[in-house]
C-alpha cells in the first residue's frame, strides 16, 4: 500500500506540475506581436552601444587599444552636453578574437545589455559570426572594424550593417596601380593572410600587376611560422613584396628575412604597418636582439586617417587634446587615433539621425550620408542605399624613422573596374570645428 | 543498485522508483519540466547561454563517461565536436537545408561515431599519458583539416551556419504551453536541452548496465577484467565510441548556438574545457558534469559583470576572468578533490553511515 502511494505521489507531482505549466499558456492560437523594437538602448538621457574587440589573447597588442580611443571620444562628447541631450555609454565586451566568443558576448550585448546599436565590432572571422544576428534582430551594425568587402556590397541581405575603413580591393587596387606605373621593373611576390584579407586585396592587386607577379605566398593566422613562406619568396626572386598581413606578421616577416639575408622592398597594406606597434613587437619576439621600428624604415604603406606622426594635422590635435582630457593610462597611439576616428563618425551618424533616433533612422541617416560633411577620414565614404562601404580612398606613402611621408595625393575608387582617380573633393583638408564635436544636419 | 547507500536501499523506495529505466524516466520529465519552466522564465540572453550550456554539459557528460567510468583520459573531445559542428555546418546552411534539425544531428553524431571507432581502435592500444598524447594530436590536428581543405569547409573563416527555422507545430505546442512565442534562440536552447535530456538518460542507463560495469571493472582493474572474462579492447572502444558520439552531438549543438563553424572555435582550449567542466563538477557523475559546464557557461560573464561593476575597466574586467578561473579551480582540487558532485556524495554518506551506526 505504501509502495503504491509513494508511486502515485511521484506521478501526480510530475502531472500537476506539467498541468500547472500548461496553466500558464494560454491554450489559443498564437498570433504576430507588433511590438516595435526602435527604442532598445536609447532614452530621453543616454543611449547604450557595445562592441566586441580582443581584448585578451594575440590579437590584444594594438586592437585593444581601438575602445580606449573610442570610449576617450564619447567622454569628450558626454562631457561636453553629449548628443541631443543623451550621453553615450559605450559596452566593451572581450571575444579574444574567437568567433565562438564573439557570438556568446553579442548575444549579451543585443540581448541583456539590449543596445541600441553596434559600432566598431572587430574582425573578419569575427563578426562574420554575428553579422547575420544582428541583421536577423534588426540592430544596426555600424562601422565594421575590418576591410572585407561583405560588410557592404550586399545591401539586401545586410541591411543594417556598414563598413568604414577602405575595403581590402579598393587598398590593392591603389597599390597595385602605383606599383605598376612606378615600379615597372618590379619582380612582385605577395605576402597574404589566408583570408577575406588576402583574397580581396590579391583581386585588387591582379588587376593591375598580374604580368609583374613572380610568386603568392599564403599564411594561416595564428601559425607563427612563416619561414616557408619567405623563402618561397626569396627563391622565386622576388624583388619587391606586397604584404596583406596583421602587425604581428609584419614583424614575423621582417624577423626571418632578417634571419634568410632576404632584403626586398617591402609594402605593407594599411592594416598591418603601425611602426609603433611592430617595433614593439619586432623587439619582443626578438627578445630584444632587435630594436624599435628601425627595420621599417623605407618600408611603403598606406594611410586613410592622419596618424600620430601628424602632430601639426588639425585632426590629430583634436585627439591628442580629447586623450590628454579623458584618456586613460599610455599614450595617444594610432590604433587610438583609429577609434576615435570610429567615434566621430557615429556622433555624426547619431546627429543625422534626427533629434529622436530610432534603429530605423539611424540606418537612413548613414545611408543618405553628405559626402561633404568633414571629418577626419582622407577620402570622403561611399555610403548610399546601393552601397555601405566606407572611406573610398588612401594615400601611398613612405615610412621614415616612424614618420609617414605622404608619395601621392589622396586617390580615391571602388570595388570592380571603377577608376582610380586624385581625390578632388577636399576631404583630406578640412578641419575639426572648434569644440572638436561634430555638428551635423539631421538627414531630411 | 550495488553503489546505491545501503540505508536508502533500506528504506524501501517504491517499485517504480527502483527500477533503472524508470527512474531516469521519471528523471527525465521532470528535467524537461523544469527545462521549460527555465526557458520561458527567462530572457533570450539567458536563453542562448543555456544553449551554450546544453552543448558543453552534452560533451562533458560523454567525457565523463570515457575517463569517469573507463579510465581513459581524452585531450581531444574538442575535435570530435569540431566534426559534429562541420558535419552539421556542411548539412544545414543555405536557404534549402538538405536535411531537417534532427536528421542535421543525427547526421552529426553518426558522423563523430565512425571517426570516434577509428580513433578508438587505435586508442584502446594506448595507456594513459600516451592515450592523452595522441588524443591531443587530434585536437591540433583536425582543426588544421578546414584550414587545408579551405574550399570545402571555408578555411580560417570557417562556415556559416543557418539559424534553425522554428517548426509551427512546435510553436503551437509551446504557446498553448506557455503563451510566448518562439524565438530562434530559444527555439536552439530547446534543441539543445532536449538533446541533452535524450543524451542523459541513454548514458545513465549504459553505465548502470553491463556494459558500465564493465567499463568500471576495465578501469579498476584490468588483469582482474579480462581474468573475469571481459575484452578489455572492445570494451574501450565502445566507451571511445560512445564518448565520441556525445561530442559530435555536442558540436551539432554549439554550430546551431554560435551560428559558425570555424577552426577557431576547437583549439585545444575547449577540449582542455571540457576536462575542466568534468574534474570541476565531479569525475564520472552525470550530474557533475552538467554543473561543471554550468560553471564554464555562466562564471566569465558574471565575473566581467562584477569587475565593471567594481568599476575596473574593460581590459582588466576581462583579465579577471580567467584569473577566477583559475582559482575556482585551485580551490576545488583543494578543498573537494573528487569534484563537486563527488565530494557532497561522499559527505552525505559518511553522514548517513554515522546516523545509521548505533550510538
Amino acid at each position: 500500500m505504501k509502495r503504491w502511494t509513494r508511486t502515485l505521489t511521484m506521478v501526480t507531482s510530475v502531472v500537476t506540475t506539467g498541468a500547472v505549466v500548461a496553466a500558464c499558456g494560454a491554450g489559443s492560437s498564437r498570433e504576430a506581436s507588433g511590438a516595435s523594437a526602435s527604442e532598445v538602448g536609447i532614452t530621453k538621457s543616454s543611449i547604450k552601444i557595445g562592441a566586441h574587440f580582443p581584448l585578451t589573447g594575440v590579437a590584444a597588442p594594438g586592437y585593444s587599444e581601438i575602445p580606449t580611443g573610442m570610449k576617450a571620444y564619447f567622454d569628450y562628447v558626454n562631457a561636453n552636453g553629449g548628443v541631443n541631450g543623451r550621453k553615450i555609454e559605450f559596452v566593451v565586451r572581450d571575444d579574444g578574437y574567437n568567433p565562438t566568443n564573439t557570438s556568446q558576448v553579442t548575444n549579451e550585448l543585443a540581448l541583456k545589455e539590449q543596445i541600441f546599436a553596434m559600432v566598431g565590432g572587430l574582425g573578419t572571422p569575427t563578426h562574420a559570426a554575428v553579422v547575420d544576428f544582428l541583421n536577423s534582430e534588426k540592430v544596426p551594425d555600424l562601422f565594421v572594424s575590418s576591410g572585407a568587402l561583405q560588410w557592404g556590397d550586399d545591401v539586401e541581405a545586410k541591411p543594417y550593417t556598414f563598413g568604414w575603413q577602405p575595403d581590402y580591393e579598393s587598398e590593392g587596387k591603389i597599390i597595385g596601380q602605383y606599383v605598376a606605373e612606378n615600379m615597372p621593373d618590379a619582380k612582385v611576390g605577395l605576402f597574404l593572410q589566408d583570408d577575406d584579407l588576402g583574397r580581396d586585396s590579391e583581386k585588387g592587386v591582379r588587376q593591375f600587376l598580374d604580368k609583374q607577379i613572380v610568386a603568392v605566398q599564403r599564411y594561416t593566422s595564428g601559425n607563427t611560422d612563416v619561414a616557408p613562406q619567405i623563402a618561397g619568396l626569396q627563391a622565386k626572386g622576388a624583388d619587391l613584396v606586397l604584404s596583406f598581413n596583421t602587425p604581428s606578421y609584419t614583424a614575423l616577416s621582417q624577423l626571418v628575412s632578417m634571419k634568410l639575408n632576404y632584403k626586398p622592398k617591402w609594402f605593407y597594406a594599411n592594416i598591418g604597418s603601425d611602426p609603433t606597434l611592430v617595433g614593439s613587437l619586432l623587439s619582443k619576439f626578438s627578445e630584444g636582439k632587435v630594436d624599435g621600428a628601425s627595420p621599417l624604415d623605407g618600408v611603403l604603406t598606406t594611410e586613410y586617417i592622419s596618424g600620430v606622426d601628424s602632430t601639426d594635422d588639425p585632426w590629430v590635435k583634436l585627439w591628442q587634446k580629447v586623450w590628454d582630457e579623458n584618456g586613460g593610462k599610455g599614450d595617444l597611439t594610432n590604433y587610438r587615433v583609429y577609434g576615435m576616428a570610429k567615434a566621430y563618425a557615429f556622433v555624426q551618424a547619431l546627429q543625422a539621425a534626427g533629434e529622436n533616433p530610432t534603429r530605423e533612422s539611424i540606418v537612413k541617416a548613414v545611408e543618405n550620408w553628405d559626402p561633404s560633411t568633414a571629418g577626419p577620414e582622407l577620402a570622403p565614404f561611399r555610403f548610399s542605399e546601393e552601397s555601405h562601404m566606407g572611406i573610398s580612398g588612401m594615400r601611398i606613402v613612405q615610412l621614415e624613422g616612424g614618420v609617414s611621408k605622404p608619395l601621392t595625393p589622396v586617390l580615391v575608387t571602388d570595388t570592380g573596374d571603377a577608376p582610380i582617380k586624385e581625390d578632388t573633393s577636399g576631404q583630406g583638408d578640412d578641419a575639426p570645428p572648434a569644440n572638436g564635436i561634430p555638428d551635423v544636419k539631421p538627414a531630411g | 543498485m550495488a553503489s546505491l547507500p545501503l540505508p536508502l536501499a533500506k528504506v524501501g523506495r517504491s517499485t517504480l522508483w527502483q527500477s533503472t529505466l524508470w527512474r531516469h524516466l521519471l528523471l527525465a520529465v521532470a528535467g524537461l519540466v523544469v527545462v521549460v519552466l527555465v526557458l520561458e522564465g527567462t530572457s533570450d540572453f539567458r536563453n542562448a547561454q543555456l544553449a551554450a550550456m546544453a552543448y558543453l554539459g552534452i560533451a562533458a557528460g560523454g567525457l565523463t563517461v570515457l575517463t569517469g567510468l573507463n579510465g581513459q583520459i581524452s585531450l581531444g573531445h574538442g575535435a570530435f565536436m569540431a566534426i559534429g559542428a562541420y558535419t552539421t555546418a556542411l548539412l544545414y546552411q543555405g536557404t534549402e537545408p538538405v536535411l531537417p534539425v534532427l536528421g542535421v544531428l543525427l547526421a552529426a553524431t553518426l558522423v563523430a561515431l565512425v571517426v570516434g571507432a577509428a580513433v578508438g581502435v587505435a586508442a584502446a592500444r594506448l595507456h594513459g599519458p600516451y592515450l592523452a598524447g595522441a588524443t591531443l594530436a587530434l585536437a591540433i590536428a583536425v582543426p588544421g583539416i578546414a584550414l587545408f581543405f579551405d574550399g570545402v569547409l571555408g578555411g580560417e573563416q570557417g562556415l556559416n551556419v543557418r539559424l534553425p527555422e522554428v517548426p509551427g507545430w512546435f510553436a503551437d505546442i509551446l504557446f498553448f504551453l506557455t503563451a510566448h512565442d518562439v524565438s530562434s534562440s530559444k527555439y536552439v536552447a530547446y534543441i539543445g536541452w532536449l538533446s541533452l535530456i535524450v543524451t542523459f538518460v541513454l548514458l545513465a542507463n549504459l553505465s548502470r548496465s553491463r556494459v558500465g560495469r564493465i567499463w568500471r571493472a576495465v578501469r579498476d582493474d584490468e588483469v582482474a577484467a579480462e581474468i573475469a572474462g571481459i575484452n578489455l579492447g572492445r570494451a574501450r572502444v565502445l566507451a571511445f565510441l560512445v564518448s565520441a558520439a556525445c561530442a559530435g552531438l555536442a558540436g551539432a549543438v554549439m554550430a546551431m548556438a554560435v551560428r559558425l563553424t570555424a577552426p577557431s572555435g576547437f583549439t585545444l582550449t575547449l577540449s582542455l574545457t571540457l576536462l575542466t567542466a568534468v574534474v570541476l563538477g565531479g569525475l564520472g557523475s552525470l550530474l557533475g558534469a552538467l554543473i561543471g559546464a554550468a560553471l564554464l557557461t555562466f562564471l566569465p560573464q558574471v565575473v566581467t559583470g562584477v569587475g565593471a561593476d567594481l568599476g575596473l575597466s574593460d581590459l582588466q574586467s576581462a583579465e579577471l576572468t580567467p584569473l577566477v578561473y583559475g582559482l575556482t579551480m585551485v580551490l576545488v582540487i583543494l578543498l573537494a578533490p573528487a569534484g563537486i558532485v563527488g565530494s557532497v556524495r561522499g559527505w552525505w554518506r559518511s553522514r548517513a553511515e554515522k546516523a545509521h551506526k548505533p550510538a
